[in-house]
């Protein structure tokens, strides 16, 4: 099967480019990328008859590589109502995901390498994108006694993390720490001071003090990076720290990649595209984990994110129903689906030229495929013919009842967009396109 | 009468004109409840239900009484004892309620933005006692006539709220009431129970009680709340009494005819000295707790009348 994507701009992280060409795919993978606009010469040059290949006209919109989101949560074993591997898959498909990193936080946690199989088995059977499991990092995500991370990680495990529990236990994490260093495991840790954070719904500032609601300072998450800084240093592990959201903790970041430690960090696009203000009357669709920030942490982020030294944007995609959300903020989960607004959502930043889009795509795609070892996340002959066509500019109103997913708990319900998935495709085929 | 709210939820959505228009209602209804027959029928025919999610004996009479004042059937469901026990959520209960045809309802819950939440899925009138640690409007508006009808004016005044301000959502109410009527608000507490970001709302703080208190003209004590403490925010009570406790050598330091104010109950002792409490010259307590029947009737009164507009407006 042999596809040739014509009339595109192309958007390549790796060389930094955003510009007219075409791209030809042949079983699976990037055949070439070509920068000119004669079809007929690039099929000469690979030796390839028109009549034997399928012609995309991309019609002048964006090809970048697919998105690989690392931290979705995906509700199975457990609460298959909040979200499945299906209806996950055709949210990703329709976001311009195409591999998806799952979450352990489920229940029970995915701990165990049997727990592994069944969830690899669920998702290959259901999902049409790429699917790479994580596994917790403490058993039952308790803090207390590490997972199997050598049987893990040869049932399929990418990374470990007890997602947003940390491992209080300073001794139990050094060990952990030190002993996933031996297997050359990825630990994912949520820097966080757990003492100072804990019962927290917002973050401390003039907002929560209005709203009386129980807030964490934003220096927490210096503390909490600080430590796991300091591990590092002492176990030499491979560490990404899931979401960095406040400016005081970025100079501990810069100095500790200075330093030569394996850190690299990511961020959500909730805390790229929201502050703490869009909380406005306890809407509890905006009660994430870290809480939303303010303005400046925001602002700080995003700038991060252009230079390079926050790596990667997450969805950080945690579906709820109705009954967790329908309470008071205090008591509400937190979390927010985010998988099919993903792409959408970090367009406002290009539109606000803050971003440019190869960027945007360096940390959307080609970062996460490094970090975990995988060859995509790039525009490049051989590379996977992972990716998404979209729409730049089209703009439109969110309606979350339209969502793919099971859970339509999006901050974003009835906020305008800009940008819209076309389709997308895994190894070269199309697992979806626009109607 | 230019209040045009369907909810009384805090004083935040709240104009300056309309803090007035409650205040000149409740003027009138301090004359009603002073004279030997003190009944009134405004809100004849209209149900009236109390639903209290944390314990309360003081908010919760005075709403009753001012109700019944009122003519409304009035009716109290302490719902600790009942189906919070038993799993159902708040929706849920506002849901059964609202089915019960009720048009005014007075709500208490321990967590702040409760009430707005419940607000949003009846039909009724929703009135706000208390939520968490946000707004607790009523006390805020008693409090205000309190001062009104004492120094004569509730505007350039320099008002000192001391105590635990950070539990607290009278503080909360009263700073946004007083700061939108144009007065100087100072802020009195150790630092583990005043938040500096109410700095940025305009109030000054101190941590030194001495200092805050000169020159003030009103002095409103907050309760220490042990039941909201996760512990260790001040060392002791009696070292809490010795720096924050108001007696009369600190108060010498306000001007000489400030009053002294306290939402109750108090606890003697602890942050205000028992012969200052009852000292009829400087404290202004009792007249608290009578405004606090008269300001809620004046809020419900008002409710009301925008509640049978809104039903007209449908029917007709």
């Amino acid at each position: 099967m042999t596809t040739l994507f014509t009339n595109a701009r192309l958007i390549d992280p790796e060389g930094g480019t955003d510009a007219p060409g075409q791209l030809l795919v042949r079983n699976g993978r990037i055949a070439a990328v070509d920068a000119a606009s004669d079809p007929a010469a690039l099929l000469a040059a690979q030796g390839l008859r028109a009549e034997d290949v399928t012609v995309q006209d991309c019609g002048g919109k964006c090809l970048a590589p697919g998105i690989v989101d690392i931290g979705v949560k995906v509700c199975e074993p457990g609460e298959r109502h909040k979200e499945s591997y299906k209806t996950a898959g055709l949210a990703a498909a329709a976001g311009g995901v195409t591999t998806i990193v799952t979450r352990p936080d489920t229940a029970p946690a995915i701990d165990s390498p049997e727990t592994l199989e069944f969830v690899t088995r669920r998702a290959q059977a259901d999902t049409p994108v790429n699917v790479l499991p994580m596994a917790a990092l403490t058993k039952g995500r308790e803090g207390r006694e590490m997972t199997e991370i050598g049987f893990l990680m040869d049932a399929g495990a990418v990374a470990f993390s007890d997602c947003d529990h940390v491992v209080t236990d300073t001794k139990v994490f050094q060990r952990a720490l030190a002993y996933a260093r031996s297997c050359g495991a990825l630990v994912i840790a949520h820097p966080q001071e757990p003492v100072l954070s804990r019962g927290a719904a917002a973050t401390s500032g003039k907002f929560a003090a209005l709203y009386g609601l129980p807030a964490v300072s934003p220096m927490a998450e210096r503390m909490g990076l600080d430590r796991d800084i300091a591990l590092l240093e002492m176990t030499g592990a491979k560490y990404h720290a899931d979401q960095i959201t406040t400016a005081r903790a970025l100079p501990a970041l810069e100095r500790a990649k200075a330093n030569g430690l394996d850190i690299t960090a990511g961020t959500s696009i909730h805390h790229l595209t929201l502050n703490e203000l869009d909380v406005a009357g306890y809407r509890s669709f905006f009660k994430v984990k870290p809480p939303l920030r303010a303005e400046d942490d925001r602002l700080a982020v995003v700038e991060a994110v252009r230079t390079g030294l926050i790596d990667i944007i997450s969805s950080m995609h945690t579906p709820q129903d109705e009954e967790s959300k329908r309470l008071p903020f205090e008591e509400a989960a937190a979390g927010a689906v985010a998988l099919e607004t993903l792409l959408p959502a970090a367009l406002r930043l290009y539109h606000a030229e803050l971003v440019d889009l190869p960027t945007l795509f360096r940390a959307m795609a080609l970062n996460p495929a490094r970090r975990l070892g995988l060859d995509s996340g790039r525009l490049a002959v051989d590379a996977p013919a992972d990716l998404v066509l979209f729409d730049a500019d089209v703009p439109f109103v969110l309606d979350r009842f339209k969502l793919r997913s099971k859970s339509q708990n999006t901050p974003y319900d009835g906020q305008r967009m800009q940008g819209r998935v076309e389709a997308t495709f895994v190894a070269g085929e199309a697992v979806y396109r626009r109607d | 009468m230019s209040f045009e709210h369907r909810h009384l939820l805090g004083i935040e959505p709240l104009k300056p004109h309309e803090i007035t228009a409650i205040l000149d209602l409740a003027d009138e209804y301090v004359a009603l409840n002073r004279r030997p027959e003190k009944h009134s029928d405004v809100l004849a025919g209209l149900t009236q239900i109390n639903m209290f999610f944390e314990n309360s004996t003081r908010t919760q009479a005075s709403f009753e009484l001012a109700g019944k004042r009122l003519g409304a059937d009035v009716m109290n469901m302490a719902m600790q004892a009942s189906s919070i026990k038993k799993g159902e959520t708040l929706i849920d209960t506002a849901m059964t309620l609202n089915a019960m045809h009720p048009d005014l309802l007075v709500v208490r819950h321990p967590h702040s933005g409760a009430v707005d939440l419940l607000a949003q899925k009846v039909n009724c009138a929703v009135l706000n006692a208390g939520d968490g640690k946000h707004e607790h409007p009523t006390q805020a508006l008693l409090d205000a006539l309190t001062i009104r009808r004492s120094k004569g004016r509730l505007h350039r005044l320099n008002i000192a709220i001391c105590g635990d301000i950070a539990h607290s959502r009278v503080a909360r109410s009263n700073l946004i009431l007083l700061g939108k009527m144009e007065n100087r608000i100072r802020l009195i507490g150790p630092p583990t129970l005043v938040p500096g970001q109410f700095a940025e709302f305009g109030a000054e703080i101190y941590d030194d009680m001495r200092e805050g208190l000169k020159d003030v003209d009103v002095v409103m004590m907050l309760r220490l709340q042990k039941e909201r403490m996760d512990g260790g925010f001040i060392p002791s009570e009696r070292e809490y009494y010795h720096r924050y406790g108001l007696d009369a050598e600190k108060l010498a330091l306000a001007k000489p005819d400030a009053i002294v104010m306290h939402p109750g109950p108090m606890n003697r002792g602890v942050e205000i000295d028992g012969t200052l409490a009852d000292d009829i010259n400087r404290s202004v307590i009792q007249e608290q707790v009578e405004m606090g029947v008269a300001v809620r009737m004046a809020a419900m009164d008002l409710l009301a009348r925008n509640l049978r507009a809104e039903r007209q407006e449908k029917a007709g």
